[in-house]
């Protein structure tokens, strides 16, 4: 067998099943994360990220399927012969070692003799190292995230995984974190897998972002790919907020679909369309909406007969809900930058936007898919 | 202005709710005081008596003396029934702690058939009445022709410290959280090394804690040890029989020594992980 602990290479995952009991925790699963990237498992609770993580780790066996570093198969390796390191969601740092320790940890398991420079080195860049001769407990939050990091990096693994790495941190902090973590991939140049459930946090930091459901993947792509054009009504709802209308594609237009909406006609660029018939649900994200009085002419794709229902001033825009017509409320978000006066309750609208801006999705989905995921809480401790 | 309400009278509080008030705060360590004395006055009783210049009677204060403390072994037997003492404390804890944290670790770490119901068995020596285990272990000892004495003593100290070991054991195991351990093997550490380098210095705290509680058992108990050890004389049945014909002081030097010895370890033990904390 070829040196595991020295595999380099794309990760590739093909075709895993992890069954718990009968319940597939992870379903036929294929994924390649290239040398280098950055990437993200994104999905809600129990989607069979975490699951697939550990078996990344060697945590965890794969009921069926394969895992490759590279040309060489990891499958059933353990974990401490794989090159892969992780960031555990609650750091997991040694409680009874000091950090300069903790760091050291793997290094000296592999046999380094002189680890100070190396240590030295992993602290300063993560901007801790004053806290080399401190025990885990006596750091913050912060701090002990970084020392995690700190400790999984030193090791040059192949991958890095990172499990809910900044779940556990207030707003603020995990966004200066998710800057930061990004700018240290790009420094050391390694692989990080990155898990998480918060879609913010994965467009802020993967370059490709694989969102998963059910122990499936909905859809991979750059963070623009997903939100600008979503597959599925699932990727819609989950990544920011989508408005989903029923519709039939009644025509073509060069390189447009005419679509029908409850008897308004609109267009849709071909190439985002993913349905298999004329039945569709054509998606548009709230910002992208325009709202216009009724005597106010405007361009592109427009629905009449809208009504103000709601209102809210969120300070960098307005959101209102708008009654349609076929009785749907449309979700539509307004910045605060130009100066027309804000609507009232009760106004009559038009809606109004950008063609290129339309999806869809087949019609045959659940439309509200993904939308009622509420955040997971981290951990049952 | 609002200076004006400043000159107000301050409004006093009624004498009887400053008593309640006085009460409320200092109820509990009015209490604290009453639980402490009824805990210590036997304590301070002995390490009084030990050094009554009693003779052989040490019942009623005759004066004050040091030669009790300047010659402990004083009293025939006591020392050589101390040393026995001693000897099968160390042998009983050496042994009911390693069999102890092996079966905590299989009850705590690992699935098996049978699992829950050795869990259940493990409490019953604790759960049995003393008599009962000293009176069934001796005529077990006997139907193996075995004759009581210093090895079926310590193996009688053996079962029933192993509960003791296992209990607060597994404590310690369930506190401790499994990720430690998957992160040391994420960091290259083998099934072994894990153990060494994560699990067992995790756990130690637990372990040392049960062994010292093995000692203080196995050191006092009276009860079993009276059944299995025949002839042989060990402290607790020193004290019962002289008690018969009135306890020397030297016994009470010999218990005030241990329970000063205990103290000492306490602190020293405080100290320890205070220091750990700050540093």
């Amino acid at each position: 067998m070829a040196d595991i602990s020295t595999a380099r290479g794309d990760l590739k995952l093909t075709r895993i099943t992890k069954t718990y009991g009968d319940f597939n925790a992870v379903d036929d699963l294929s994924l390649v994360i290239p040398a280098g990237s950055f990437f993200a498992l994104l999905g809600p609770s129990g989607c069979g990220k975490t699951t697939t993580l550990r078996m990344v780790a060697g945590l965890e066996e794969p009921t069926v399927g394969s895992i490759h570093l590279g040309t060489t198969d990891i499958t059933t390796t353990k974990p401490y012969q794989r090159p892969i390191n992780t960031v555990f969601q609650n750091y997991a740092l040694f409680p009874h070692l000091t950090i300069f320790e903790n760091i050291a940890f793997g290094l000296r398991r592999r046999g380094v003799k002189d680890v100070k420079e190396a240590v030295d080195k992993v602290l300063n860049l993560v901007e801790l190292p004053h806290l080399a001769e401190r025990k885990p407990t006596q750091l913050s939050g912060g701090q002990q995230q970084r020392i995690a990091l700190a400790r999984a990096i030193v090791n040059r693994p192949a991958l890095l995984l990172l499990d809910e790495p900044l779940g556990a941190l207030d707003l603020k902090l995990r966004r200066q974190m998710q800057i930061e973590l990004k700018w240290i991939q790009k420094e050391v140049g390694l692989t990080f897998v990155h898990v998480t459930h918060d879609q913010e946090e994965a467009m802020t930091m993967a370059d490709t972002i694989a969102v998963m459901n059910e122990g499936q993947i909905e859809q991979m792509g750059s963070p623009a790919d997903l939100y600008d054009n979503p597959e599925t009504a699932f990727v819609a709802n989950f990544l920011g907020q989508s408005n989903l209308i029923k519709g039939t594609i009644t025509g073509s237009d060069g390189d447009s679909h005419v679509v029908d909406l409850f008897g308004q006609k609109i267009s849709l660029p071909k190439n985002r369309s993913h349905a298999v018939d004329n039945s569709i649900y054509a998606g548009i994200r709230p910002e992208k909406f325009r709202i216009s009085r009724l005597q106010t002419p405007v361009n592109g794709n427009v629905l009449t007969g809208g009504r103000i229902e709601d209102v809210s001033y969120i300070g960098v825009s307005t959101q209102y809900q708008v009654a349609m017509p076929w009785g749907q409320e449309l979700m539509v978000f307004e910045q605060n930058d130009d100066g027309v006066a804000p609507f009232d309750k009760g106004d009559e609208v038009n809606i109004s936007w950008e063609p290129i801006f339309t999806f869809a999705l087949r019609g045959d989905e659940d439309a509200t898919a993904g939308s009622e995921v509420v955040p997971e809480d981290l951990d049952e401790e | 202005m609002s200076r004006a309400s400043v000159q107000a009278p301050i409004p006093t509080i009624p004498f009887g709710a400053r008593v309640s008030r006085w009460f409320g705060r200092n109820l509990i360590r009015i209490y604290a005081i009453f639980a402490f004395t009824y805990l210590f006055i036997p304590v301070l009783y002995t390490f009084a008596f030990s050094f009554n210049d009693g003779g052989k009677s040490n019942l009623i204060w005759k004066g004050f003396t040091l030669s009790n403390w300047q010659n402990p072994c004083g009293a025939p037997e006591v020392c050589n029934a101390l040393g026995n003492s001693i000897k099968i404390g160390f042998l009983a804890t050496f042994f009911a702690t390693i069999l102890g944290t092996m079966i905590a670790f299989a009850i705590g770490r690992h699935e098996f058939k049978g699992r829950s119901s050795s869990n259940l068995l493990i409490f019953l020596p604790m759960a049995t009445p003393e008599i009962v285990l000293g009176a069934s272990l001796l005529t077990l000892f006997l139907v193996f022709k075995i004759n009581p004495g210093f090895w079926p003593t310590v193996i009688a100290h053996i079962v029933f410290c192993i509960s003791f070991v296992v209990v607060t054991v597994k404590a310690r195991i369930a506190s401790l959280d499994p990720r430690l351990e998957q992160a040391a093997m994420d960091l290259y550490a083998n099934e072994f090394e894990t153990f060494r380098r994560v699990t067992l210095p995790l756990v130690a705290p637990g372990i040392a804690g049960a062994a010292l509680l093995s000692f203080s058992l196995s050191f006092d108990d009276f009860i079993i040890t009276n059944f299995n050890s025949g002839t042989l004389t060990t402290f607790p049945k020193f004290i019962y029989v002289s008690a018969a014909r009135g306890i020397p002081p030297q016994a009470n030097v010999i218990g005030s020594s241990m329970f000063f010895l205990a103290l000492a370890l306490v602190i020293v033990g405080q100290i320890v992980s205070r220091k750990r904390k700050v540093s």
